[in-house]
């Protein structure tokens, strides 16, 4: 595998880089300088703008963004715009224990976390008690492409959940970016870390809205020590005329459990990466994903689950519903390599198409040079079945209402994973009006 | 004289472009239950999925009347929920579907068809709790994905609770006693004899004259080739079981009237 390197290892910084890809250069000079931030928060950020002026937009060219055209994204110009005024609804089970942020910039009208115990920090970077070693986790994660590169040199505010040792968090967490297009074409680079201490659990959901066009350009870093556990819920519901570009970063220690609901809905162009780094004995990575992509929607999901140790545990069941004109990408790499004996490894991609114009593009991948292991993957494409369509009219459904049910219950056995009820029922509603004509 | 529930007239139908009922007569009225037997690629089956309304076929001529309307031109849909039911010979599993779920989106279908109020979640509970005790199911069932990890007799058993809760007036059963054991056919033919009224219709479609000891025929119809070559009361059931089809053979080409 091609092992990629955390960004605070590159050695020569260039004290005075000069980002030279246009679009990057755009985008990042309109970023706000922090002049508050830590010196070691400026020395990564300084790091991350000598990497990305090595850097150039991704093009078909490159293998790992064949299927997908980003011409459309780097042809807009977008600036950052604040000052924005708008109103959020918290799911009920995180009422008091939410954070926003709007196009970027944490807003502390809308969040409210007054109902975690004791043991939790749930806030912005700048907020975060000097006891906490941020600097031992920021932008330590390995992998360094572009866009990451982009959040990071040009980054502002950073959410923070941060479970301390051995704390249990019973609360949901729910953090919510809301992007607001509608005036102009604005950008923000939402960045989040998740600290989950050796022993501690906790449930999170991620979740990405917005009205009109717009840029998001999100990284989250989730760190779970041993024996600790998270599950994460990363609902994008993005405005149908907006580009989301995500990396969710993960790196796992020995005997802990992470588990990822990935819920793609919304934007015009979409691209998530989520990379999961097991690096000790026994951990379980769980991976639940589902794209549903209408209209002219782009949706493109490439994973990647690096183990290297023994004992390793990865499930992942990724499904996409795909109609109209719009085009999935499942890319889902999984490396067992020869020091990770006894894994077993799980990868399976549905693919269920709706339309003869839509366009599914799977590719799953397992490398392994280990020789003591069970590991299956394997990719699947079809269409609503006409008999299942019959037996349900024969019971008195009507076409359309057939149709809904097969493609709930296709939905579903991503959607019934998710631990939050409200959440089950908002993501199915969405569903359900994004198929119907 | 009683209400004809059902009509067959004439009936020819194709699917894709291959001939499959070839004039197919047959009427039934309050209160009857007809019996078609054949073998394998008769039609009987195709006649069943016809009336129902199954896409697949296309209707090249003669008609279907269900109490004084032809059907042909309206959706399976309709049909079901005018009071028409067909039980699968081999009922599909859908994963993801919760047979409870299920059940009360297909109650209420026909509930809002009949310009009635829909029923809620609770009272739809209290409703079906009762029909299971037609066929003797565990409430577990109703709480698993449609026919997922059903056996063969599982399956036909949930068909009939189906059955018990739409209260059809026209009850087709295609081959509801394929693959069943003694337990299990003798489970679902009670629940269908339970469910039984003079007001309604039945047509029973089996490869087996054991079936018919236990769903009790008024008349019994032979279908070959595409049309029913011959009829009489349930003693043809029997001479059919002894002397086998063949027997039937010199028959063919002749029609027969009901």
């Amino acid at each position: 595998m091609a092992v990629q390197i955390p960004l605070s290892t590159i050695s020569q910084v260039d004290p005075n880089p000069i980002v030279e890809d246009t679009f990057f250069a755009g985008l990042l000079e309109q970023c706000l300088v922090n002049e508050a931030a830590p010196q070691w928060l400026q020395d990564i950020r300084q790091q991350s703008k000598s990497w990305l002026s090595h850097l150039s937009v991704p093009t078909r060219k490159d293998e790992d963004w064949r299927f997908i055209d980003l011409s459309p994204l780097t042809a807009t110009k977008f600036v950052v715009s604040q000052d924005i005024e708008t109103v959020y609804q918290s799911l009920p089970e995180a009422k008091h224990s939410c954070l926003v942020f709007v196009n970027g910039i944490y807003n502390p009208n809308l969040s409210d976390v007054s109902g975690l115990p004791e043991g939790v920090y749930l806030g912005s970077l700048a907020n975060l008690p000097d006891d906490y070693d941020a600097a031992k986790y920021f932008s330590q994660q390995p992998g360094a492409d572009a866009f990451t590169a982009l959040n990071t040199a040009g980054g502002n505010e950073v959410a923070v959940i941060w479970a301390d040792k051995n704390t249990v968090i019973e609360t949901p967490i729910h953090l919510v970016f809301i992007a607001d297009g509608k005036s102009e074409s604005s950008f923000a680079q939402p960045r989040t870390l998740i600290v989950g201490s050796t022993g501690s659990s906790m449930a999170l959901v991620e979740e990405y809205i917005g009205t009109g066009e717009y840029f998001t350009n999100a990284v989250t870093e989730v760190f779970v020590e041993g024996n600790a556990r998270v599950n994460h819920t990363r609902l994008q519901q993005e405005s149908d005329h907006s580009y989301h570009i995500g990396k969710t970063a993960i790196s796992q220690d020995r005997d802990s459990q992470y588990t990822l609901h990935e819920i793609n809905l919304g934007a015009k162009l979409l691209r998530h990466n989520p990379e999961v780094w097991q690096q000790g004995e026994q951990t379980e990575t769980n991976l639940n994903g589902l794209t549903v992509a209408t209209g002219e929607q782009t949706s493109d999901s490439h994973s990647i689950i690096a183990l290297s140790k023994p004992h390793g545990t990865t499930n992942q069941l990724h499904k996409c519903i795909v109609g109209d004109r719009a085009h999935t990408v499942f890319n889902g790499k999984v490396f067992v390599p020869k020091a990770a004996q006894l894994t077993d490894a799980t990868q399976l991609n549905r693919n269920l198409m709706l339309s003869s114009k839509a366009r599914v593009d799977t590719k799953p991948e397992l490398q392994i040079t280990a020789d003591n292991v069970k590991c299956a993957h394997g990719a699947t494409v079809s269409q609503l079945e006409a008999e299942e369509i019959f037996y349900l009219r024969s019971r008195g459904l009507s076409e359309d209402d057939a149709n809904q049910l097969l493609i709930d219950a296709f939905a579903a056995e991503i959607v019934d994973r998710i631990p939050l009820e409200s959440l089950r029922s908002k993501i199915t509603q969405t569903i359900e009006q994004k198929v119907k004509h | 004289m009683s209400e004809t529930i059902l009509s067959v007239r004439n009936l020819t139908a194709n699917v894709d472009g291959i001939p499959i009922l070839k004039g197919v007569n047959l009427e039934i009225k309050a209160g009857e239950v007809h019996a078609i037997m054949g073998r394998n690629g008769s039609g009987k089956s195709t006649l069943s999925k016809v009336i129902a309304g199954h896409p697949d076929y296309e209707i090249t001529g003669g008609e279907i009347i269900y109490q004084g309307q032809n059907i042909i031109d309206l959706e399976p849909n309709e049909r079901a929920n005018s009071g028409i039911f067909l039980a699968f010979q081999y009922p599909l599993a859908i994963p993801g579907v919760s047979n409870l779920d299920f059940m009360r989106v297909a109650y209420n279908a026909k509930r809002k068809y009949q310009g009635l109020e829909e029923v809620d979640t609770f009272d739809f509970e209290d409703l079906i709790e009762e029909k299971l005790e037609v066929v003797k199911m565990n409430p577990s069932f109703l709480e698993r994905s449609l026919n997922e990890g059903f056996s063969g007799g599982e399956k036909k058993r949930n068909e009939i609770l189906q059955m018990a809760l739409l209260d059809p007036t026209l009850t087709i059963l295609d081959e509801i006693d394929s693959g069943l054991d003694i337990d299990a056919l003798r489970i679902v033919s009670d629940g269908v004899n339970q469910l039984k009224t003079p007001e309604k219709g039945y047509l029973v479609i089996t490869h087996y004259q054991r079936l018919l000891d236990y769903i009790e025929p008024n008349f019994v119809h032979v279908m070959q080739e595409g049309k029913i070559i011959t009829s009489g009361g349930k003693e043809l059931a029997l001479e059919l079981e002894s002397r086998g089809y063949e027997f039937l053979d010199d028959k063919s080409g002749t029609e027969v009237g009901v």
